[in-house]
């Protein structure tokens, strides 16, 4: 656990007139899991948009096992081959079929064969046991089978990181199990993830680390069982009152 | 103990009315057999009885007038109106195809990002709106009498229906390109964002992303336009084309007679009421899906 695949130091993010980043600063090591936590509106989202560029940052620097993203050099559709993202809504392409949608990334961005490809994503899809739903359309799949074809459509892709945004957050309760199962079992097999999240459970049994983020920065950042059990700001202590 | 809910002791009235029930059952097939023969009857009659309804029958719908019109007869000054149909098919054809093209290049240019393609950006938005700000009438006009008058060759020697399918393409890309671009923003900014996150370009995404699922919306709004091309394809005869409205006119002012113009519109509607039921299915089976959806 030491090379450093992921870091952000002093991030800042503005939209017209609110800094919705004031300072962000963080590091991802390969086969680590990291936590984000805090209310809706602290950042946790943005923070992940910024980091595979789908936001321009205003300040700080972002780096990928050591290169600077923010070099004029760097094309940003080359580093988010690099980086999966999985959103809450899923956002799969309602006009492909399960399959077409893993496809799409490793076929048009990676220009991979489709035949080698194809192996691939069938064997991931059974994996999470969806291998017969292949052929399907989206809508066709539970809430819970769609996040999970969205988390497999960003691995196709063979990403260094995955970012996760509030993945389980759109989902009917009695679905969001499967999902974390699965990260869950890609924690264990050494993904590396930043995975903002509501799921204090799923933070503490799975985190390596978590971080905090209240009003734009990072208020406390430690081992997961550290912060969740004894945090040390007021500011963490009163949001986990509140999420309890 | 009391709430404004107590206020009642008597049992509430749950019947419907009567009349709601009556028109609920087997009434309701009687209710609209007799309105519809009142409603539709009683057009037919003002249109029968009225003092001048004999006049209108004979110079309008006049069978023998109409057979005359539609077959026409050269020899006699007046072209067949079914014929001049033709002309109006070829320009809608041809319009058709090149306004569904067009409109998705102003349509593409308008939503570009890229800097270097700002002159055409700001070129593609002043065009939409000159030009559906202007009559199509006055287009017609102006290309087929302003284009011969350049005399520039080839672009100046051209036949009055090849410059009215131009004016109408001129006007109808700017229409189609609005509905192109309607459908491209009206497609979810996740599915941008979810295929830039895979790595694949902007100009991918709108490939393989954002177009396709654009053009699927549009489809029904698409064929509304392609309708109203098709009608509109009658005002190339003020360029003095020969079709089917434009014959029908000779034909009046020939003959005396006016049904040569109920001949021209049956044969619109013979064109468009296909293309019009087809949308309305499309647009039903649309419907249905995001019912189902939902």
């Amino acid at each position: 656990m030491s090379e450093v695949v992921l870091e952000l130091r002093d991030v800042r993010k503005r939209f017209k007139d609110h800094e919705v980043l004031t300072g962000v600063s963080l590091a991802l090591s390969r086969h680590e899991v990291v936590c984000l936590i805090g209310s809706s509106g602290s950042g946790k989202s943005t923070l992940l948009r910024c980091a595979n560029l789908l936001e321009r940052i205003d300040g700080g620097d972002i780096e990928l096992f050591g290169q600077s993203l923010l070099d004029p050099r760097v094309d940003p559709d080359r580093v988010r081959r690099h980086i999966g993202m999985v959103f809450q809504s899923f956002n799969l392409f309602p006009h492909l079929s399960v399959i077409d949608n893993i496809l799409l990334g490793p076929v048009h961005a990676l220009k991979r064969p489709r035949a080698e490809v194809r192996a691939e994503a069938l064997e991931l899809l059974g994996r999470i046991g969806l291998a017969t739903r292949a052929d399907d359309y989206p809508d066709r799949l539970s809430g819970g089978q769609q996040q999970r074809v969205a988390i497999v459509r960003s691995l196709a892709m063979r990403p260094s990181l995955l970012l996760l945004d509030e993945v389980t957050s759109a989902l009917d309760p009695t679905l969001v199990g499967e999902v974390l199962d699965l990260l869950t079992d890609l924690a264990r097999q050494g993904t590396t993830m930043l995975v903002a999240t509501h799921e204090m459970g799923f933070a503490r049994n799975v985190a390596h680390r978590v971080a905090f983020l209240e009003g734009g920065r990072v208020i406390e950042e430690g081992p997961a069982q550290e912060v969740l059990d004894h945090p040390r700001e007021a500011a963490t202590r009163a949001f986990l009152e509140r999420v309890r | 103990m009391s709430s404004a809910l107590d206020g009642e002791p008597v049992p509430p009235d749950l019947f419907a009315s009567r009349r709601r029930r009556f028109l609920a059952g087997r009434g309701g097939v009687v209710a609209s057999a007799v309105s519809g023969v009142v409603v539709i009857g009683g057009l037919a009659a003002v249109f029968w009885l009225a003092p001048g309804g004999a006049t209108v029958r004979y110079f309008f719908f006049n069978p023998h007038f109409m057979w005359q019109a539609f077959v026409g007869d050269p020899s006699k000054g007046f072209y067949s109106v079914g014929l001049g149909l033709l002309t109006n098919l070829w320009i809608f054809a041809v319009a058709e195809a090149l306004v569904l093209v067009c409109g998705m290049l102003i349509a593409s240019a308008r939503l570009s990002q890229s800097p270097v393609l700002l002159p055409f950006r700001l070129l593609s938005t002043a065009y939409t709106d000159v030009f559906r700000g202007i009559p199509i009438l006055l287009v017609i006009l102006m290309i087929g009498f302003g284009l011969p008058e350049l005399n520039l060759g080839y672009v100046s020697n051209q036949s009055p229906a090849v410059y009215g399918c131009a004016a109408l393409v001129v006007s109808y890309s700017a229409y189609v390109a609005e509905v192109y671009r309607a459908g491209v923003l009206s497609i979810p900014h996740g599915q941008l964002l979810a295929s830039r996150s895979l790595g694949l370009s902007h100009g991918a995404t709108m490939r393989r992303v954002i177009l396709p699922q654009a053009v699927r919306t549009v489809i029904p709004p698409l064929l509304n336009d392609l309708i109203s091309l098709q009608k509109d394809t009658a005002l190339v005869s003020v360029l003095g084309a020969i079709e089917t409205t434009r014959a029908a006119q000779i034909y009046s002012s020939t003959v005396f007679n006016f049904s040569g113009y109920a001949v021209a519109a049956i044969l619109f509607l013979l064109l468009t009421i296909p293309m019009t039921r087809f949308t309305d299915h499309l647009i039903a089976r649309d419907r249905a899906r995001r019912l189902a959806g939902a």
